[in-house]
């Protein structure tokens, strides 16, 4: 049997009186790539958002259901959140490197939850920028500030900054769309490699980019999670009428 | 429907002419006002400017406040308002950049109690200082039965509050979102958003706000009346009266002695030029970095 990294279970989910998840149910696999398409306002960024319960910060959200990860009900309010969001790291639209230099950038989320002896850190620190396939860039300048890259280069550091944490998932919510087609490209490659280390989950318009890079692909529309399948299955031979439809739209 | 654009050739119809007229009317009248706003400024800065310097020696900063018909100085009123400001912003500085910053940080709850917070602290902000002072008299001066700096502070300290308050909720608000959530996706603690990332963002901003406040309770004068009063003499003490600038000068310019009146233009001077250097730092602060991120 497959290897279930997270498994969502009947997930309601409302913003005031939005309702925004509607008994959402599906696995995602370990060390694999889960990718997420829909209209705008579909829910699928929400649907990300639960995994590492960021969406806590914001508005007057209620929320319903199960998501197990490691079998660890994480809506749980005995579930520490900071454990969580180690475990669950999160890539967003824009990039948002801190106003500090590439190291420390890489550093921050280390430097909050462990002491790690200097050297330890900066082995660490090394070792993701290179997993993020940054490092070459950088290394002569890992004391510049992080706001000093292009806007390709700063997503990866965030990228990296997420990879040092060693998390078992990463949350990528539409990590190209600000991006242009070269930065794109390596965005896309950086994926194909993460993935035998990391579960990961992206939500993304672009339909190319979920034909290319993810293993299953997960159509919503509404609330509603309409079709979920392998993405070769997915793309060739959808079974909802909505998906034809969508996949007619946006090709 | 195929001419309404005019031809220039054309003489110019009568609705044209009458909007160009008013255009021309309302820029002269803009200037006008321009004008007559900037030379009651320059009146204002002159006068105190000639009037003050004039007496402004060494003895003004050395000397204590005299008797009438002797010689003397502000050095105790100096000292007076710098230690009182000093003592207000030691305590509306950290308790404003705080309450500023739960503002920013609880917008979104289902108890309104942010929103009802920042309308509170508006009304204060726009609370006629004698008002401040007034409370401070009732509440702390009339139960120790004496005037003293540490009253003085009090009020000083309510006048700045609200403006340490607001400026930091400005500040904080300029900080993309999208940032802070990046942190807290990181496990980052509120506590750790705020010192790490916030902070760091908008110290410029926070400093540039704590010049404004400096500024804004240097030359306040009405709550200082029933609070720290005046002392002829020079005192460091918090439980007795201080002499202060304001008061000082208040005091000295409705007196019928010319010395008297001479040291407070020097001392109207003094603040005037204070509070211009304030008001220049914190501009080139917020100018040279901004929000830098």
């Amino acid at each position: 049997m497959e290897h279930i990294t997270l498994s969502i279970k009947n997930l309601d989910f409302h913003y005031g009186k939005l309702h925004v998840l509607k008994d959402i149910s599906l696995n995602i696999p370990h060390k694999q790539v889960t990718a997420f398409i829909g209209y705008s306002g579909s829910g699928k960024s929400t649907l990300l958002r639960t995994f590492n319960r960021i969406y806590e910060l914001s508005g007057n959200p209620r929320i319903a259901g199960e998501i197990l990860l490691d079998g660890q009900d994480i809506l749980s309010k005995k579930y520490p959140v900071d454990t969580l969001r180690q475990k669950v790291g999160m890539v967003f639209q824009r990039p948002t490197p801190f106003p500090m230099s590439i190291f420390e950038n890489v550093a921050f989320g280390l430097r909050l939850h462990h002491a790690m002896e200097p050297s330890d850190l900066e082995e660490r620190v090394m070792w993701a920028l290179n997993q993020a396939a940054l490092w070459d860039e950088v290394k002569d300048k890992l004391h510049n500030s992080g706001l000093g890259l292009s806007i390709g280069q700063q997503q990866r550091l965030c990228i990296a900054r997420t990879i040092a944490m060693k998390p078992e998932v990463i949350l990528l919510d539409e990590p190209t769309a600000s991006l242009d087609p070269l930065g794109t490209r390596k965005i896309e490659t950086l994926v194909e490699e993460l993935c035998k280390d990391y579960t990961i989950v992206i939500v993304t318009h672009n339909m190319k980019q979920a034909q290319r890079i993810s293993h299953h692909t997960a159509f919503m529309q509404n609330g509603h999670l309409v079709e979920h399948a392998p993405t070769d299955t997915f793309f060739n031979a959808p079974t909802h009428e909505e998906t034809k439809q969508y996949l007619i739209y946006s090709t | 429907m195929d001419n309404i654009i005019q031809d220039p050739k054309e003489p110019i119809s009568r609705r044209a002419r009458r909007r160009r007229l008013t255009n021309s009317a309302a820029t002269c009248f803009a200037y006008g006002a321009l004008i007559t706003a900037l030379s009651f400024l320059m009146w204002i800065v002159l006068s105190v400017i000639q009037k003050g310097f004039a007496g402004l020696t060494l003895d003004t900063l050395l000397q204590m406040t005299p008797p009438p018909g002797s010689q003397g100085g502000l050095a105790n009123a100096i000292f007076g308002s710098l230690y009182m400001t000093f003592g207000a912003m030691l305590f509306a500085t950290p308790v404003g950049i705080l309450a500023g910053v739960y503002l920013t940080q609880h917008t979104n709850q289902v108890l309104r109690t942010a929103s009802v917070l920042r309308f509170l602290n508006d009304m204060l902000l726009s609370a006629p200082s004698i008002v401040l002072g007034l409370y401070v008299y009732e509440v702390y001066v009339v139960n120790v039965k004496h005037f003293s700096a540490f009253a003085g502070m009090m009020a000083l300290a309510l006048i700045a509050l609200p403006i340490m308050t607001r400026t930091t909720e400005d500040m904080l608000r300029l900080v993309p979102f999208t940032l802070q959530e990046a942190a807290y996706g990181l496990g980052a603690t509120r506590w750790e958003v705020f010192s790490k990332i916030l902070l760091r963002i908008s110290k410029t901003g926070l400093i540039t706000g704590v010049l404004l406040a400096v500024a804004r309770i240097s030359g306040e004068t009405a709550p200082l009346l029933f609070t720290a009063l005046n002392n002829q003499f020079w005192s460091t003490k918090l439980g007795a009266p201080m002499a202060n600038l304001p008061t000082v000068i208040f005091q000295f310019a409705m007196s019928p002695y010319a010395d008297w009146q001479q040291l407070a233009w020097a001392g109207a001077a003094l603040i005037m030029l204070w509070v211009l250097a304030l008001n220049i730092i914190a501009r080139s602060l917020s100018s040279s970095s901004g929000p830098s991120y």
